[in-house]
């Protein structure tokens, strides 16, 4: 099944189905995968110009993987350059049909669905993820995603428009130009086909920055990107830390657009930088504390299900995190009751094993935030009901923790936590509860669980989120646009909104000598 | 399992197919040695499982023929042909295709298919009669049932289908357009680049759509929220010419499958064999048993039953307006059943002084005699502007003259039999029409060969409007060319007629560009250009040439209901 390409030593994997492979994998052999480790410009790869390279760590035993060259602002310059040139009028990628855009990014969906095995573990040994989770969900996100967008590269329609007066007008919906774009940590692969996916099939060239924690599936799909056959200095990639190759980004001069997906802090310094510089178009994704209404009407057991997913999966690092847990007061008891119960049930450990339900927090500095915050509860007088602590003797893991009478004015219920961390929170009224889910400087996403059509409704309109789920959590999909209102973000990501961030608008009018409708 | 298997001869690639002088296999240029490796291979006994087994031993032929590559000039090695019979290995079934299964016909009837190149019998097919589509209709209802496994996929799923049908159609690329040229008699060249290229991408195209055509949201006035859904419109009875067989198909069944809806197709007489090799594909694909069902007979028979059907939701229809006429009727007078249409064409094709004669010349010449003249958007009205009017024609001759006329499966012809005896009848009738009525004939005019249908590349000059040929569809390698004299006489001659398919102008200069393309009444305006085709552009027919469009995203419109959801909530906020 796995070629000995890209580095491929003797990795035994093969000939079973599914999810057993990962009992095969050794770590040495791992590393063996990860080649190549250099910065990826103009489909060719290099090492990094100050001679600098970066440790890779596995959060699950906090030893090094590897190292990789450390992309800095040398090195997107030459990223931007080669990007530049591949966006020249006259060029191949300029000058390829639209319908050919797409048969590139379905190629590249397929050699992902082939490597869907090295890309999982890799995310696994790199980020700390499930590889069960990693396998299924994060590969076929990244599979559909691509596909997706595929299939939008002929479709992206400009418009004539009837204009007053003896003149004929259309618009082109051209490609920005060359797009910065910075990926974080918790969703390696699905945030970086997230970028380039719609990019891609709007026609730019872009310049990626994966984050420092998990930069090696990004650099393996630089090879994929090649072998699909995409023109050289399409798309470039560029491992390295925010202050140095992140900062060059969002100040180059010669980038046109920016999109970052990360914190809400850093969030801030990208359009501040993008401001600065040349006004570059900025999208962002950024941090969220996003409600969860239970009312006692709805269906208890999937509630709660929904509510636990909601929150732990990925060990909470997931920034639609449902992390205020809004529950009505008469089933409040019994819904507290039901979530210790569920996150009593975990197991945590080496998240390429099979059983595991919990790998590790990101990063040290994750890890210690997260405790930090946890203190904080307690200290403020929430109830700590379980959890609350680390766990193992080595890796970044903390126990899955639930939080009761939680009231809207502690740290755990205003700040992001973004580790397995549980708040719940108690209310009596329907105009009490939107107030009070509204009250946040963040609009990432929402949840509302009820059977009732009319509160159902209300709420949709209510919740100041860009998505609402009801009778739902997480449920996202390449078909729909994703994105923050207030200080989550700005703009949309997926869906055909997602397309609109990565197209120039261009009207052009042209006189005619009579008119006719 | 009941397979109406024709199998004659002994392996591929070797020997002649059709009468017609020259080789029938050129030297492969890929790779001829492994001609005789795909020979032995693929010549397995009738016995294995079907259809896996057929498709293998059709993979194992193609598989060295495919060609690497996206524009690969050279063709890959013809995969029909079997000894001295001259007759094709059709290693699949012939039978009518109902819910994933092969069935003979009800009344047991078949008819030959004919290959126009010889006159002769390639074989017999079953022929499907109102009683076939009375199943065919139960099976597709079934499978659109609410619950059903084709009503529950996801959209994106429908996608996938879709694009799998594209690669395995892109698998047997090389026969299928072997199968093309020999039931229909075009080039094989022009079947493999063009007509399966197209195909390829009509469905990938149409793929992408399953998951992005979007209902709305709607700012409805009061305390309400209202949406529309965009539903599927249920059994879609889909009507198919003979003229692009396999691109006719894929026209038709990427709509309709991306949005979700169940079909029931009726493929020409003509020309069944491609579609029923597609109809193996498409179960290979994996959509559900039911969804696409596929009845090969006559027109006043199973046509008649598809269009006057009253659990048919749907009639799309591409042929002749006077057929079109008929089923628009037939929709009215059972169920009212949507109706699409795209019909016949006179198109003009516009000349201007200052246009660039050779590019001109060369398009209005590709414009005609394409696919043997069988073209509804043929320009068969060629208006060119007097002071170029003679040079036009001079040069238009000279082309038409080098035209070379022949066997299909000649990698050197441009031009092959036309489709069967009535039309080959018709055309010649129409030539002694127009010579008869006054048009110069400047070359051509004759049968082109003694057997088979081949007619010489003929072109007629100082043809007047009212002339047959200039108002008739002669769907020949037929030219007419006409002179005009200034851009709003040229409008208005243009548009004296009942179609409304194409047009196109060539000029150098924007403001008649515009103006021109602004006033023609068709569905498509080419400006410095003919016969461009893309599944993103529209395409259809204002007046007689039909109803609705194809193609492009206005071609999902034809085949969703839009669903108007409206519920009371308690109050509005924006």
């Amino acid at each position: 099944l796995l070629n000995p390409r890209a580095g491929f030593t003797s990795v035994r994997l093969c000939n079973r189905k599914g999810l057993q492979y990962n009992s095969y994998i050794c770590v040495t052999n791992i590393v063996a995968l990860f080649r190549p480790l250099q910065i990826f410009i103009n489909n060719e790869w290099h090492d990094s110009i100050s001679g600098k390279k970066f440790p890779v760590f596995n959060p699950a035993t906090e030893e090094k993987i590897c190292e990789v060259e450390e992309g800095d602002k040398a090195d997107v310059d030459e990223a931007v350059k080669a990007a530049r040139k591949a966006f020249e009028l006259g060029s191949t990628w300029r000058t390829m049909d639209a319908s050919e855009r797409g048969r590139l990014l379905n190629k590249l969906a397929d050699l992902v669905e082939r490597d869907r095995l090295i890309l999982a573990t890799m995310e696994t040994v790199d980020g700390g993820k499930l590889f069960s989770t990693a396998y299924l969900m994060d590969l076929g996100a990244c599979i559909k995603t691509l596909r997706y967008c595929a299939g939008w590269a002929d479709k992206i329609h400009g418009r004539t428009v009837p204009m007053d007066g003896n003149f004929f007008t259309f618009t082109r919906h051209e490609p920005i130009g060359v797009c910065g774009q910075i990926i974080p940590w918790n969703f390696p692969l699905v945030m970086l086909i997230w970028k380039i996916a719609p990019a891609l099939c709007c026609g730019n060239t872009v310049v990626v920055k994966p984050a420092e924690q998990t930069p090696l599936s990004a650099l393996y799909m630089g090879s994929l990107i090649k072998e699909a056959g995409f023109p050289p200095g399409v798309v470039n990639i560029v491992p390295g830390f925010g202050p140095t190759a992140g900062a060059a980004i969002s100040h180059h001069m010669d980038i046109d657009k920016v999109a970052f997906t990360g914190s809400t802090e850093v969030g801030k310094l990208i359009k501040e930088a993008a401001g600065k510089s040349n006004l570059k178009r900025v999208t962002l994704e950024l941090g969220g504390k996003s409600p969860n209404i239970i009312f006692a009407d709805a269906d208890l057991d999937a509630a709660v299900e929904f509510a636990h997913i909601g929150l732990f999966y990925h060990q909470g690092q997931c920034c639609i995190a449902g992390s205020r847990i809004f529950v009505e007061e008469p089933i409040y008891d019994e819904f507290v009751r039901r979530s210790i119960e569920r996150a009593k049930k975990y197991t945590l450990g080496d998240p390429l094993k099979p059983g595991v339900q919990q790998g590790p927090q990101i990063d040290k500095e994750q890890f210690k935030k997260i405790l930090e915050l946890i203190e904080s509860g307690k200290k403020e007088g929430a109830k700590l009901e379980c959890g609350g602590g680390p766990w193992g003797d080595k890796g970044y893991f903390i126990q899955p923790t639930v939080f009761s009478n939680v009231t809207d004015d502690m740290r755990i219920a205003k700040e992001e936590i973004f580790g397995p961390v549980q708040q719940i929170m108690k209310f009596k009224t329907v105009d009490e509860v939107i107030k009070r889910a509204n009250n946040t400087t963040y609009g990432l996403a929402a949840a509302v669980f009820t059977k009732d059509i009319d509160k159902a409704l209300t709420f949709a309109a209510a919740l100041q989120a860009g998505t609402v789920w009801v009778n739902c959590y997480s449920a996202l999909s390449a078909q729909c646009p994703f994105g923050g209102f207030k200080m989550s973000g700005n703009g949309r990501e997926m869906g055909e909104y997602g397309l609109h961030e990565y197209t120039e608008v261009k009207t052009v009018t042209i006189k005619i000598p009579q008119k006719n409708s | 399992m009941a397979v109406n298997t024709l199998r004659k001869g002994k392996g591929h690639g070797e020997g002649r197919l059709s009468a017609e002088s020259g080789p029938l296999f050129q030297e492969h240029p890929v790779g001829s040695p492994v001609r005789g490796a795909a020979a032995r291979q693929s010549s397995r006994g009738p016995g294995h499982s079907f259809p896996r087994g057929r498709a293998q031993a059709l993979g194992a032929s193609l598989s060295v023929q495919r060609v690497p590559g996206e524009h690969q000039p050279k063709l890959p090695l013809i995969p029909l042909g079997s000894g001295s019979k001259a007759q094709p290995c059709l290693a699949f079934s012939l039978q009518i295709f109902i819910n994933n299964e092969w069935h003979d016909a009800v009344s047991k009837k078949t008819f030959p298919t004919i290959n126009p190149a010889t006159g002769e019998v390639i074989c017999q097919v079953a022929e499907g009669d109102k009683a076939d589509v009375d199943k065919a209709v139960q099976a597709a209802k079934a499978a659109f049932q609410l619950g059903s496994p084709w009503r529950r996929m996801d959209a994106s799923h429908r996608g996938k289908l879709l694009n799998r049908l594209a690669d395995l159609i892109e698998r047997d690329r090389a026969y299928l357009a072997a199968l093309e040229t020999l039931d229909n008699g075009k080039p094989y060249a022009i079947s493999y680049l063009v007509d399966l290229d197209m195909v390829v991408k009509c469905l990938r195209y149409f793929a992408g759509w399953s998951d992005k055509f979007h209902g709305k949201t709607i700012p409805l006035d009061g305390d309400f929220f209202c949406y529309t859904r965009h539903e599927p419109v249920g059994v879609c009875g889909q009507i198919i010419p003979w003229n692009f067989p396999l691109l006719m198909q894929a026209w038709k069944l990427g709509p309709a499958l991306a949005t979700g809806n169940v079909v029931v197709m009726k493929v020409a007489e003509q020309t069944p064999l491609s579609a029923l090799y597609v109809a193996n594909l498409i179960k290979e694909a994996g959509f559900p048993p039911g969804v696409v069902n596929i009845i090969p007979g006559y027109g006043p028979t199973a046509g008649a039953a598809i269009s006057s059907h009253m659990d048919i939701d749907k009639v799309a229809f591409t042929g002749s307006t006077e057929v079109g006429h008929l089923i628009q009727k037939a929709a009215a007078e059972s169920n009212l059943k949507r109706v699409t249409l795209e019909l016949g064409g006179k198109s003009p094709n516009i000349i201007m002084s200052d246009a660039d004669m050779d590019w001109a010349v060369d398009q209005a010449h590709f414009a005609l005699f394409f696919n043997q003249g069988q073209c509804c958007c043929a320009g068969s009205r060629t208006y060119v502007q007097e002071d170029v009017y003679n040079e036009f024609v001079e040069r238009s001759v000279e082309k038409a003259k080098a035209r070379v006329v022949g066997n299909p499966f000649d990698f050197k012809t441009e031009q092959g039999p036309q489709v069967d005896e009535e039309q080959f009848k018709k055309i010649l009738g129409y030539i002694s029409t127009g010579q008869r009525e006054g048009a110069k004939l400047l070359c051509g005019g004759n049968p082109a060969a003694d057997r088979g249908y081949f007619i010489q590349p003929t072109v007629f000059g100082d043809v007047q409007d009212s002339m047959t040929i200039a108002r008739e569809e002669i769907f020949g390698p037929v030219m007419q060319i006409l002179k005009f004299k200034t851009i709003e006489e040229v409008i208005e001659r243009a548009n004296d007629s009942k179609y409304g398919l194409a047009a196109a102008v060539f000029t150098k200069d924007l403001d008649k560009a515009n103006f021109v393309s602004q006033s023609l009444r068709a569905g498509t305006v080419w400006i410095n250009c003919y016969d461009v085709f893309g599944a993103q552009a529209p395409f259809g027919g204002y007046k007689a040439s039909g109803n609705g469009r194809e193609l492009g995203e206005y071609g999902l419109e034809a085949y969703v209901e839009v669903k108007n959801v409206t519920i009371k909530i308690p109050q509005k906020n924006s």
